[in-house]
């Protein structure tokens, strides 16, 4: 675990250094704000309606969804591409298969027309 | 007693890193991005601040920290303040575990120039850049902006699905390199005297336009589109945090361009080290090759940018899902075939690199012999009374 132990304080590090800008330009700046200032960027008039009120289109939900399909997929994919030289033909064989009823299901949404735009 | 140990030294790494690759971010990567759209659009750029504008990035951070941090009353204000903090992490932790170079010493010090070799290392930094979709839609949905929730959303679905093709493109090299491990994967292809993009660069392709689409970067840009969603994402941001979601975004340049050397280009390996007749280059250090070239990739995303139109939100879609993921898809089990279906450790490598090679060389031809053709017809549609 000694391997990991400098990404967490890297990780640590890379967010301080925003935390810390933003909180040092907290002090310089000078701030004067009005109501109109403060309105979601639009128009200029009053806003009526506001973006978390809204509706969003569902095809946005779909593609995460597929998304989550084809990536646990590719996770599968790379303990086998590592130890590919020593499973041979067998491994090919057994990617192939499971391959293939990936192949089928990602035909079936393409004919579904999930992967279309309009 | 010896202060810098092994521990010290990596964490000095850390700091170092972490302090030095947004200050070149700010002060070489956009001015040089600036100048040089500049000089491609028949401009000059910016070239008022300092000698030939080299003080830019000064200016640019006084003016960004000095600027008025505007948070609308309606936005979610915990999540607004966090998304330029949580766009900014993954982007530069990824940086630890690139192999700049090798191991080398200075002086009575040895030490390597990675910051933590993990043997999960591919794994780790697929992982961690695609937190950075968190920091870009909830920067989108905090502002509760339309336009902004818009940008975030597209972001979102531009990013997961170009994830994929990316993962799969580096599986197709992962069959190559047999490690997951970065150091690794530079040593085998000095072994083997063989660069991973000439065996794999339908893969190099695939991964360098989704690296292209997963950094938000033209012609993909549609998360920012300034013709139609003013900006995107990052509409209300302003100031500092407005500075952040940048400094992310030319982060996450960084560590594709460097997974793209380490991975296809050799690393900090010079080019063809084995041939006697190139052994000059090596008076340039291994830190010195890495640097050139991850330069090449940051210069081909801005020659990018001033190049292509910006993809349409339902092209992008199509280009990503129904052409790169049975593309790559169809790479590996050709890859697989290949290395099987020779004899020896590495033949296939080098069978593969004909192949593409040569596929390439037909493609690139039969693409010119298009054009050509186009050409000759849309001369040929000209009427004789227009040409005088």
């Amino acid at each position: 675990m000694s391997d990991y132990l400098p990404i967490l304080v890297f990780a640590l590090l890379a967010a301080a250094l925003p935390l810390a800008t933003i909180l040092i330009a907290r002090a310089l700046q000078s701030r004067k704000p009005n109501p109109a200032k403060l309105e979601p960027y639009e128009c200029g008039i009053e806003a009526t309606t506001f973006a978390l009120d809204t509706r969003f289109s569902v095809r946005y939900f779909l593609i995460a969804v597929l998304f989550v399909v084809f990536d646990v997929e590719t996770i599968f994919l790379f303990p086998w591409a590592v130890m590919f030289n020593r499973l041979g033909l067998f491994g090919l064989i057994e990617m192939l298969i499971f391959l293939t009823i990936l192949v089928i299901g990602y035909f079936y949404v393409w004919k579904r027309k999930a992967l279309d735009w309009a | 007693m010896k202060v810098l140990t092994p521990t010290v030294l990596t964490y000095l790494k850390v700091v170092i890193l972490v302090a030095v690759v947004p200050a070149i971010i700010g002060f070489v990567v956009v001015l040089a991005e600036r100048r040089l759209m500049g000089f491609m659009q028949a401009r000059l750029g910016p070239n008022r601040v300092g000698p030939k504008g080299l003080l830019q990035g000064v200016a640019d951070l006084v003016k960004l920290v000095t600027k008025e941090d505007i948070t609308p009353s309606r936005a979610e204000r915990a999540v607004y303040f966090l998304a330029p903090v949580l766009a900014v992490i993954p982007a530069l932790t990824a940086l630890a575990v690139i192999p700049f170079g090798p191991a080398i010493r200075i002086g009575k010090v040895k030490t390597t120039l990675w910051v933590t070799d993990v043997n999960i290392g591919l794994l780790f930094l697929l992982a961690i850049t695609s937190i950075g979709v968190y920091g870009i839609i909830l920067g989108g949905w905090a502002s509760n902006n339309k336009y902004s929730l818009l940008g975030g959303l597209r972001s979102a679905a531009q990013l997961v699905s170009y994830e994929v093709p990316m993962g799969l493109a580096l599986v197709s090299v992962l069959l190559m390199t047999r490690s997951l491990s970065m150091v690794e994967i530079v040593h085998r292809q000095g072994r083997l005297h063989l660069w991973f993009i000439f065996p794999g660069l339908l893969a190099f392709f695939i991964y360098f336009v989704s690296g292209v689409a997963e950094t938000n970067r033209n012609p993909f840009d549609l998360p920012e589109a300034e013709s139609e969603l003013v900006s995107g994402f990052n509409t209300e941001y302003s100031g500092v945090k407005f500075a952040f979601f940048f400094l992310g975004e030319y982060a996450a340049m960084i560590v594709i361009s460097c997974v793209a050397v380490t991975v296809f280009l050799g690393g900090w390996l010079p080019p063809f080290p084995h041939v006697a007749a190139l052994k000059f280059l090596r008076i340039l250090p291994p830190l010195g090759w890495f640097l050139i070239k991850a330069g090449l990739f940051l210069f081909g995303y801005i020659w990018f940018r001033s190049t292509f139109p910006r993809y349409r939100f339902d092209q992008l879609m199509a280009l990503g899902w129904k052409w790169l993921i049975p593309i790559s898809l169809a790479n590996i089990v050709i890859v697989a075939c290949a290395i099987l279906a020779t004899p020896g450790r590495s033949n296939g490598m080098f069978v593969l690199s004909y192949i593409f090679g040569g596929l390439f060389v037909v493609m690139f031809l039969l693409a010119k012999l298009r054009q050509k053709l186009a050409r000759r017809e849309r001369l040929a549609a000209i009427p004789a009374s227009a040409v005088e």
